[in-house]
């Protein structure tokens, strides 16, 4: 294994982890409920009456945080590597899969291994294995 | 004032998923390189977030209502099943082939980035297709009267 020292942000990646645990904790304390993307995001699809405000609330939130940071400074680099068809088939397959799955890095990587749940301590080995793995696949076995 | 709260909520998760790097899918994919140059900034927004998690999960826990009043809406289950392992294996290779996951996807949608708009179309593609297979389930077998 060889660390990436140019690329690796240990105090930024760090407050910005202590960042969105606050957002995890203020959710789950004030408003009773599991800061889960897929979650919030999949339960719009079909959503029961009264069930809808909350989530739009909070999905809006979170696409205003690019836009409230360009109105002080630039982005920070995005860059997305995969081509077209790549990101169709990972989009289907997080999709598919966290809606199946219960839940994404955020509703049991963060909020569940929060919470100790087995349940989510289960589902984030699964998509980390298979993350490590497919990189492994995609980067190095294929030599791509 | 729940709808304000959640939008609170959604925007700080948001700033903080910017701050850490993770609204940079590249980035991610730095993580999941665990053979090549491996960049750890990952494992310390999850230990970040989880420290905080942590304590505040703990007291949500033994609250019967939320702040603003009211009902709390945390997880129960506790069993393993199929559908959350084979969901988890299908997400993580979603995530390790793009480097995308929910969040960050809809940050960088919102950003203005075009390849994003395919992800998460196909996303919602995907989640469609969970709530279809939900409705088809239980037309066929139907409730129990």
């Amino acid at each position: 294994m060889q660390i990436d020292w140019n690329h690796f942000t240990p105090w930024a990646s760090l407050i910005g982890g202590v960042l969105i645990g606050c957002a995890a904790a203020l959710f789950a304390l004030a408003n009773g409920r599991i800061a889960g993307i897929s979650g919030i995001a999949g339960g719009l699809l079909r959503p029961r009456r009264g069930d809808a405000a909350w989530r739009i609330a909070f999905l809006a939130g979170l696409m205003a945080a690019p836009w409230l940071w360009r109105a002080f400074s630039a982005l920070p680099e995005i860059r997305i590597e995969a081509g077209y068809g790549t990101l169709i088939a990972a989009g289907l397959l997080v999709g598919v899969g966290t809606r199946f799955g219960a839940g994404c890095t955020s509703g049991h990587g963060v909020c569940g291994l929060s919470r100790l749940s087995p349940r989510s301590l289960a589902a984030t080995l699964c998509f980390m294995g298979t993350g490590f793995a497919t990189v492994f696949v995609v980067r190095h076995a294929l030599g791509a | 004032m729940a709808a304000l709260l959640s939008f609170a909520a959604g925007l700080l998760f948001g700033i903080g998923l910017i701050v850490s790097g993770m609204s940079n899918p590249a980035k991610v994919l730095g993580f999941l390189d665990l053979t090549g140059r491996w960049d750890p900034s990952l494992m310390l927004v999850m230990g970040g977030a989880i420290a905080v998690g942590f304590i505040a999960f703990r007291a949500a826990g033994r609250r019967t209502r939320s702040w603003l009043g009211g009902a709390m809406h945390l997880p129960t289950a506790r069993q393993l099943d199929q559908p959350l392992v084979f969901g988890s294996l299908a997400f993580g290779i979603g995530w390790g082939l793009a480097g995308i996951c929910p969040g960050p996807a809809l940050v960088v949608l919102s950003a203005g980035e075009a390849r994003a708009l395919v992800f998460v179309a196909a996303m919602a593609a995907g989640m469609g297709g969970f709530e279809l297979f939900q409705v088809l389930k239980t037309r066929r077998r139907p409730a129990p009267a």
